[in-house]
């Protein structure tokens, strides 16, 4: 398999005033195509600005992002990013919050009638069709991160960047909303990379862990492969040999290796 | 007070979680003699109190006023002297000596032309704060020391500068009413929450449509928080200004009821200015509720 996206010696300072901060210090790492990998790090870390670096919507200090062996350094569509809170233009409606990013991305490649069909079958495919007419603040905060994904969906992203999608969530819409990503991951083979601070999701959605080490000045401590067969359950994970130590690997790097001091 | 209100919250309410089967049920109707009985106890409560006050001021009014010798008229005396001007408010005489309806009319005439400029340049000029910071710190000091320059200070430059009362008046309430719809427009599009910018960013509209799909509608109940205060304003201005430009309006025609002693007829117009600023201000309110419906953030 080809490196399909690439980030290469990343270092991120922050300047205000005269002091500096480093935040991310020599970020390498590359993800293959239709991989699903996490990002995982206490809070602070600076997994968040990363992210927002991959977007697009921050600049590296030094260092780039390579996407198809392209430098990407403005936000585009071909990263479409599911944001923590939603994000969803509270005057428009579902409908009308997915059909804003499809009219803009194929304006030219697809017709009136050929995009209202394209939004439709992104809100099937997050289940949300029935409530297309609703406006974001007469759903749930679940249904609410559906939209969400289905718009980052309905834009072709080459690379999806979830930042802490189903951080919002109470415990049991999260394991519903994290079966179905799932399920699209592997319906439609998106290369995913995740920001989370939830071990249980990082080792049953990733095929990779990256796990970052305390700011300031972060660097990825460890990856981890998860050696699990897809279609993955999570009843049947919960007592596999290699789910578990995955699990205990990621818990050591986080509580031993690099306990988050500030939290004490 | 609460009761009813809160009974009928309960039969209106629809269930919004429709994921669960829902078996339709024919919700029971009250009949339509003590739905109608039920709105009119409602209005009652709500008008009936004020009324009541009006009636207590009217009285202590006629009371203080009656006696000989009182500077004021009491509300029977002024009832009598504008009977007239009350019952016909079409008459035009040629002039000046027009019924009231002409006089509003023209005032509310200036008032929206004056304001829909205010209101146009108002909404760009904020958008520009707003949006730049170099606009800001350009232009911001400037807005803060001209916005508190009294209304009428402008109209000797304006009519200097026009050299005609008319588009001098226009000019006042331009002047007058711009600034809180800068100010206002300028803190909500400095408020759009980074997430929409984020989204635009990935989504990549082009500036004319973040201004139109993301600015407008995030900024909108800031906005209509300064166009509500620009009409009150732009209503207090005109009243002033056309005392001291003349012609037909109701503020000349307070300063020429005052120059032949015609007290009652100030009144009836003090009374017309009242309600026509308070249907103003309810008038932009409304448009403000429609239009910004469901921008309030979830």
């Amino acid at each position: 398999m080809t490196t399909y996206l690439k980030l290469d010696h990343i270092d991120k300072v922050f300047t205000r005033g005269a002091a500096t901060t480093e935040v991310l210090k020599e970020i390498n790492l590359t993800i293959e195509k239709s991989e699903y990998v996490s990002i995982i790090g206490h809070s602070g870390c600076g997994k968040s600005t990363l992210l927002n670096i991959i977007a697009g919507l921050t600049t590296a200090t030094t260092g780039g992002v390579l996407l198809e062996n392209r430098e990407v350094n403005s936000p585009g569509p071909d990263r479409a990013v599911v944001f923590q809170n939603h994000s969803l233009l509270p005057w428009l409606t579902v409908y009308e919050n997915v059909r804003l990013g499809v009219d803009k991305v194929f304006a030219k490649t697809k017709k009136r009638a050929e995009r209202d069909a394209w939004v439709m079958h992104n809100l099937n495919l997050v289940q949300m069709a029935h409530a297309k007419d609703k406006r974001p603040s007469e759903i749930s905060g679940g249904m609410k991160q559906r939209v969400g994904i289905a718009r980052a969906l309905a834009m072709e992203p080459k690379v999806l960047l979830l930042d802490e999608p189903f951080g919002a969530l109470d415990a049991l819409t999260r394991a519903h909303l994290q079966d179905s990503v799932m399920a699209l991951h592997q319906k439609l083979g998106n290369t995913i990379l995740m920001i989370t601070h939830d071990v249980d999701e990082a080792v049953l959605l990733s095929d990779r862990i990256v796990m970052m080490t305390n700011g300031p000045s972060a660097r990825i401590g460890e990856v981890l492969e998860v050696p699990l067969a897809r279609p993955r359950k999570r009843l049947e994970l919960a007592t596999n040999a290699a789910y578990l130590k995955c699990r205990q690997r990621v818990l050591e790097f986080l509580y031993e290796r690099h306990r988050f001091v500030e939290a004490a | 007070m609460n009761m009813p209100a809160t009974k009928m919250d309960i039969e209106t309410a629809t269930p919004t979680g429709t994921a669960a089967p829902v078996v339709a049920m024919t919700p029971k109707r009250p009949p339509r003699g003590e739905t109608y009985a039920r709105m009119a106890r409602e209005t009652a409560v709500r008008v009936i109190p004020s009324l009541v006050v009006v009636a207590l001021l009217m009285l202590v009014w006629e009371l203080v006023c009656r006696r000989a010798g009182s500077a004021l008229p009491p509300p029977s005396k002024v009832f009598k002297d504008t009977k007239e001007l009350i019952l016909d408010p079409f008459f035009d005489h040629g002039g000046i000596d027009k019924g009231l309806f002409w006089h509003l009319s023209a005032s509310l005439q200036r008032v929206a032309l004056g304001y829909s400029l205010s209101a146009i340049a108002g909404i760009a000029l904020g958008v520009l704060v707003g949006q730049s910071v170099w606009a800001m710190r350009g232009l911001d000091p400037l807005f803060q020391v001209l916005r508190t320059i009294p209304p009428l200070a402008w109209l000797p430059l304006s009519l200097a500068a026009f050299r005609d009362g008319q588009p001098s008046a226009i000019f006042v309430i331009f002047i007058t009413s711009i600034w809180p719809i800068i100010i206002n427009t300028a803190v909500g599009v400095r408020n759009i929450p980074q997430d929409y910018r984020n989204v635009a960013a990935v989504v990549q509209l082009n500036p004319l449509e973040f201004f139109a799909k993301i600015m407008i509608p995030a900024a909108a109940p800031y906005i209509f928080t300064g166009l509500r205060i620009g009409i009150g304003l732009s209503w207090l201005a005109i009243v002033a200004a056309e005392m001291l430009i003349g012609g037909v309006g109701i503020g000349f025609f307070i300063w020429d009821a005052w120059n032949s002693s015609h007290i009652s007829e100030i009144i009836l117009a003090l009374f017309y200015v009242g309600i026509i600023g308070f249907v103003l201000d309810r008038l932009i309110a409304g448009v403000g509720k429609i239009v910004t419906r469901g921008t309030a953030p979830n």
